[in-house]
């Protein structure tokens, strides 16, 4: 019963997990079913006050989105402040950052699961719904700047009375096939994860709710729990998990190559697909911490969503940090070192031109600000984190404003050289994919548990078999047992 | 010969047909992870081959104890890639080389190396999509009904609680043996389920009829 199995847990903290120096990743020695409990009850309750306010809020940056966009599709791509030289804007730049901010979902859901890294379980389910939206997010730019958006399906390879096909030597299709697979994938991913935790949630809704009950049955697809289901379950899982890793390596350097094949000096180099990557990862996971800091508070999950959780982001933050840094650094003496008098003329007018302002903020908010992790008492510091989190954040997006404007401005021929200015469209367009973004995020965090139930019950020591042994105390159990030995308490 | 075939595959997805007095299976509670894997391995010890663990996470070590092989989601799942990585190779061959040729700087109208980004997200996109479809089919996915559902107690399945569940379909079945082995395996109580087909009268969970055991 239920009862024994959580007096046990709590009298044993967190032996039998075979790592006795690791703190547990369960804080508070909590049972499976109060685990359940904590989760769950978010989807449950009456929807609380504040979250109607942030949705409102939200949902004013929707509207502007909205407006923004529907203003664009009347007037044409005209109402932007493109012009000659820099016919890439604010649409490139947000598409290459929300991509970005997406891949720390799936880094954390899929890389980390093969490294058997076992406290991303906290944390994977609202990363991977981050990648999502956050993709959603891309997705958009460029769709509505091909200009007429009604054509936009020309570049999907669609029989058609016009007998054309898409071009499949353009890194921008390249674009269109990296983006909706990762999209997809990511969306499957995240679905096969929450199979067995919309189960949860319909054995637990009460028969007066019809509704709710008919949904939850419907998505979780009459999951019993069945070993023979885990197992072909657990291998997809470790499957897509496989997978995934190469694509979301993929993606970025794909995205990278819209820049890289091209001549364009500033941007014709073969550092970007693992410099993007690096980068991606690094402002994901700035986004993640932002969101986990507000979300581990306002929803009570300091015992799942613990401090050492957030102090190994930010060791990844510090390292993909670096790795950035380190790539701008490359950049330029890449740049001296080859010769070219365009190369060295496009990186000394990053630093020094008429966008030095955005090239230093760029460099302190990515390579400096992510230095202070390297002090334990500030990577543990909650409040600190969050201001680095939001930095990198900044950083990042400018980082990708460096590269697509400083480049175009200024191309080999003087007499095209121009300024770009970004008009209140442009603006009002980018914060309104917050809003698009904060939304979704919002209605996920409402009706979704946003931690993987199944998967931290996995990870807790009362999981493991041998835990019960040796009378139920499960003091070095794992270590003494062989197969074939059990003993059985019961 | 077809219908027996049926219902082994129907098995191994865990669907099991009940007999003709509509038995379904017995439904055993343990107490926690380990006395459910010491018991499904005293299950199979006996000769079982029709039953299953039901846990609301997987347990480690249990594939072993039910005597299951590797899962086949692999294998699918390599089909789809390779089927994804012949499309996206034809897609591209034949668009770019066939219908559809445009002379793009000199460049050849079909080659390899510009082709990769296409081939590499076809495969992980059907390779993907293979395995989830491979796992639902394996497991008999999606399922709406289930008469492991209409027993007293399975909600919590998902939540905190560890069941063995024999189906009646199994050789070595006899209700009384059956349940008396559970008994000894150290049960906290074992229960008839009994399927009739359909989600039946409310209130549902009153069909499963509740046998008390001592553990």
């Amino acid at each position: 019963m239920s009862v024994s199995t959580a007096t046990t847990a709590k009298t044993v903290a967190h032996a039998g997990d075979g790592y006795h120096d690791d703190p547990p990743l369960v804080a508070g020695n909590l049972s499976f079913h109060e685990v359940t409990e904590m989760v769950a009850v978010h989807t449950e309750k009456k929807t609380p006050l504040a979250w109607y306010g942030a949705f409102s809020l939200a949902n004013i940056g929707l509207m502007i989105l909205l407006l923004s966009v529907a203003y664009l599709f009347w007037n044409g791509v005209g109402v932007w402040g493109l012009n000659n030289p820099v016919g890439w804007g604010y649409a490139i730049v947000n598409f290459v950052f929300w991509v970005g901010i997406g891949h720390a979902g799936t880094l954390i859901s899929a890389i980390l699961y093969l490294f058997r890294q076992q406290w991303r379980t906290a944390i994977n389910r609202s990363a991977e719904a981050m990648t999502l939206f956050a993709v959603i997010c891309a997705l958009l730019f460029p769709t509505i700047h091909v200009g007429r958006v009604w054509a936009i399906y020309w570049t999907l390879p669609i029989p058609n009375q016009m007998e054309m096909w898409p071009q499949f030597k353009s890194p921008l299709l390249w674009d269109v096939f990296a983006v909706s697979v990762y999209f997809t994938v990511s969306l499957v991913f995240w679905y096969v994860g929450l199979i067995p935790d919309l189960a949860t949630l319909r054995d637990r809704t009460p028969a007066t709710k019809k509704l709710r009950q008919k949904v939850l049955a419907f998505f979780s697809l009459g999951w019993s729990g069945a070993n023979r289901h885990w197992r072909n379950y657990e291998k997809a899982y470790l499957l897509l998990a496989a997978l995934a890793t190469p694509l979301v390596l993929s993606v970025h350097s794909v995205v990278s190559f819209d820049f890289a094949v091209s001549i364009i000096p500033g941007w014709h180099t073969t550092i970007f697909p693992p410099y993007f990557v690096a980068g991606a990862i690094f402002s994901g996971f700035g986004m993640v911490m932002t969101l986990m800091v507000i979300a581990r508070k306002v929803y009570n999950m300091e015992n799942i969503i613990t401090i050492n959780h957030l102090e190994k982001m930010n060791i990844i933050i510090l390292l993909t940090g670096t790795m950035v840094g380190f790539a701008y650094i490359t950049e330029f003496f890449i740049a001296w070192y080859s010769g070219v008098p365009y190369e060295q003329y496009a990186f000394i007018n990053r630093a020094t031109g008429p966008y030095a302002w955005a090239y230093w903020i760029m460099m302190s908010c990515n390579l400096l600000f992510p230095q202070f992790f390297w002090i334990k008492k500030l990577r543990r510091n909650v409040a600190f984190m969050f201001v680095v989190s939001i930095f990198v954040n900044i950083g990042m997006w400018f980082e990708r404003f460096v590269i697509v404007v400083t480049s175009l401005h200024r191309d080999y021929l003087p007499s095209s050289w121009d300024y770009y200015v970004p008009t209140v469209v442009d603006v009002a367009t980018f914060i309104g994919s917050f809003g698009l973004f904060f939304t979704l995020f919002l209605i996920f965090l409402r009706f979704v548990p946003m931690v993987a139930i199944a998967e931290v019950k996995m990870v807790m020591p009362q999981a493991d078999p041998h835990f019960y042994e040796h009378g139920g105390d499960g003091h070095g159990a794992a270590h003494e047992v062989k197969a074939g030995k059990h003993t059985g308490k019961a | 010969m077809l219908k027996e075939l049926i219902r082994q595959v129907k098995a191994s997805m865990g669907i099991y047909e009940p007999r003709r007095d509509r038995v379904y299976g017995l439904l055993a509670e343990f107490s926690d992870p380990g006395a459910l894997l010491h018991a499904a391995e005293r299950v199979r010890a006996a000769g079982y081959t029709h039953f299953d663990a039901h846990s609301p996470f997987p347990i480690h070590g249990m594939d072993r104890a039910m005597g299951l092989g590797n899962s086949k989601v692999g294998y699918i799942a390599l089909g789809g890639g390779l089927t994804g990585l012949a499309l996206a190779t034809w897609l591209q061959w034949w668009t770019g080389g066939v219908d559809y040729p445009l002379n793009i700087s000199g460049k050849p109208f079909f080659a390899v190396e510009p082709s990769v980004p296409i081939m590499f997200e076809l495969t992980i996109l059907f390779a993907a999509l293979s395995a989830v479809g491979g796992m639902l089919a394996l497991n008999g996915l999606p399922r709406p009904y289930n008469p492991l559902f209409y027993a007293e107690n399975f909600a919590r399945v998902t939540d905190d609680a560890f069941f063995l569940h024999i189906a009646a379909s199994d050789r070595h079945f006899d209700l009384e043996r059956t349940k008396q082995l559970l008994r000894e395996l150290g049960a906290l109580y074992v229960r008839v389920i009994e399927d009739h087909g359909h989600a039946g009268e409310e209130p549902g969970p009153a069909r499963a009829v509740a046998e008390h055991a001592e553990a």
